[in-house]
């Protein structure tokens, strides 16, 4: 194996072993901290592959904003210290969404493994080529994404204000 | 890159990392008693209270580690480590010298800003895993904080990277002029504004409010783990000093700077680190609303503004 494979397995390792326990534990702020393990384990795993923008947007923008965020949601509720027993699902629930994940993932597999030639090889991506691409080929979807994401924030501030009454704002 | 190199470069961003907050620190402590003309302590270690940040040291390493009996044991010990380690990780990338950083990295930019985005989770652990209401508060106010001063930083940050054509420190710092200082001010006046709220110092302590939140997510802390919160808000003042010295005041360029670049970084940087201890002594603390409207009504469109000028300054080419 080569260092890049070592460093490779090591992020992914710690990838899905975060992934597994933000899903698996009861504790829900643990949970959210667990995704930030996931997220730093996929942000390795692209640093390794020469990703190096990605990566480092990847844990700027979901590490320092989204992850921010859930906490902060999570403290106005009352998310309790030790396991929350309360939302604990049923048997059933538990057993189909064990199986659909581990459907998922095999699908993944199946689809991802026979791409793979079992070296980790580094591509070097530098931010000017991903520029490139994200402001010339693919310029179209970008826009309207960006188009969609502030019809969103429209829409949720008119959700949030439509229905209350003048002058309890 | 050999093995010694490897292990030279890495001992030497840990000694700066040792040093230079607690030089801040020390610099915090005398220019404030100055300010507000108060000694302060001016005994220990004879000239001018020297040692006071020494005795600070091993006062805090006497004390009593204490967990709450109600607090979750593993994210509370994890929380100050949370917060102090990344800022080790974004000193190793900035650069002091020309072609001299512990590391570096072609997006060195964007690795301080990642790493400060991760520091800054630590404070929320604490707030939440105290299991008081002060704490949680404090971590409630900081999330809002943290969330809304993120936006202004990236953007001024950004203005710079597109003035310099490079998300390098190193090569931002080699292409800046002089002309930067009006072109970009703008930016960094926004930086210099969200990166002491950032920092969750005053006047942005709202979270910390030592007065009404008893130190907010901090007040279950006692002893190291205490003294590593306030170490890290100092190496917070170090990277964002050392930041705003390399992108807003061109780093290492001044007279000589072939031999004395480094010393004219550390000199800019250690400038801007009084300029922020000023501001906690000169204003007195913004409350919530103001805070939040002072980010969003005023920096994201000064940043957004200074953004629209520094892209029609590249394009027709100033």
């Amino acid at each position: 194996m080569t260092p890049l494979d070592t460093a490779f397995a090591a992020s992914s390792v710690l990838a899905v072993v975060g992934g597994v326990l933000a899903v698996a534990t009861r504790h829900v702020v643990h949970a959210a901290l667990w995704l930030v393990v996931a997220l730093l384990g996929v942000a390795g795993a692209l640093l390794v592959l020469g990703a190096e923008l990605v990566a480092l947007v990847l844990v700027l923008v979901y590490v320092g904003a989204v992850v921010v965020l859930v906490l902060f949601a999570l403290m106005l509720t009352r998310a309790p210290v030790g396991p929350d027993r309360e939302h604990a699902p049923g048997p059933w629930r538990v057993v189909g969404g064990v199986l659909l994940g581990l459907a998922t993932a095999g699908l993944l597999a199946t689809a991802l493994v026979p791409l793979a030639d079992g070296t980790v090889e580094r591509a070097d991506v530098t931010s000017q080529q991903v520029a490139g691409q994200l402001f010339a080929t693919w310029v179209w979807p970008f826009e309207l994404l960006s188009l969609l994401l502030l019809a969103a924030l429209v829409g949720a501030l008119a959700v949030a204000r439509v229905g209350r009454k003048e002058g309890s704002a | 890159m050999s093995a010694l190199e490897v292990t030279l470069r890495a001992l030497s961003a840990l000694a700066a990392f040792l040093v230079l907050p607690l030089v801040v620190g020390q610099a915090e402590h005398k220019v404030m008693a100055h300010m507000q003309g108060r000694l302060g302590p001016m005994y220990a270690g004879g000239f001018h209270g020297w040692a006071q940040l020494v005795a600070d040291g091993v006062k805090f390493a006497q004390k009593e580690d204490i967990v709450p009996r109600a607090a979750d044991r593993g994210v509370f010990r994890l929380a100050p480590a949370v917060a102090l380690v990344p800022y080790l990780v974004a000193l190793a990338v900035l650069p002091v010298h020309p072609g001299v950083a512990a590391v570096d990295v072609p997006g060195s930019v964007l690795v301080v800003l990642a790493a400060t985005a991760v520091g800054a989770l630590g404070t929320l652990m604490a707030g939440w895993s105290s299991a008081n209401k002060y704490s949680l508060i404090g971590g409630l106010r900081a999330a809002a904080q943290l969330v809304s001063y993120e936006l202004p930083i990236v953007l001024a940050v950004a203005s710079v990277a597109i003035a310099g054509g490079s998300l390098s420190l190193m090569a931002l710092a080699d292409a800046w002029t002089p002309w930067w200082l009006l072109w970009q001010l703008p930016g960094a006046v926004v930086f210099l504004v969200a990166g002491v709220a950032e920092l969750q110092r005053p006047p942005f302590d709202m979270p910390i409010a030592d007065a009404e939140l008893v130190m907010g997510a901090w007040t279950e802390y006692t002893g190291l783990r205490f003294a590593f919160f306030l170490l890290a808000e100092y190496a917070g003042i170090v990277v964002v000093s050392v930041l705003f010295a390399v992108l807003w005041l061109g780093g290492w360029q001044g007279p000589f700077d072939d031999t004395l670049g480094w010393l004219w970084t550390l000199l800019k940087a250690f400038g801007v680190a009084i300029v922020v201890v000023w501001v906690r002594v000169s204003w007195p603390r913004l409350r919530e609303d103001q805070l939040q409207r002072l980010a969003w009504l005023w920096l994201v469109p000064l940043g957004l503004l200074q953004l629209l000028l520094t892209g029609v300054g590249v394009v027709s080419g100033w």
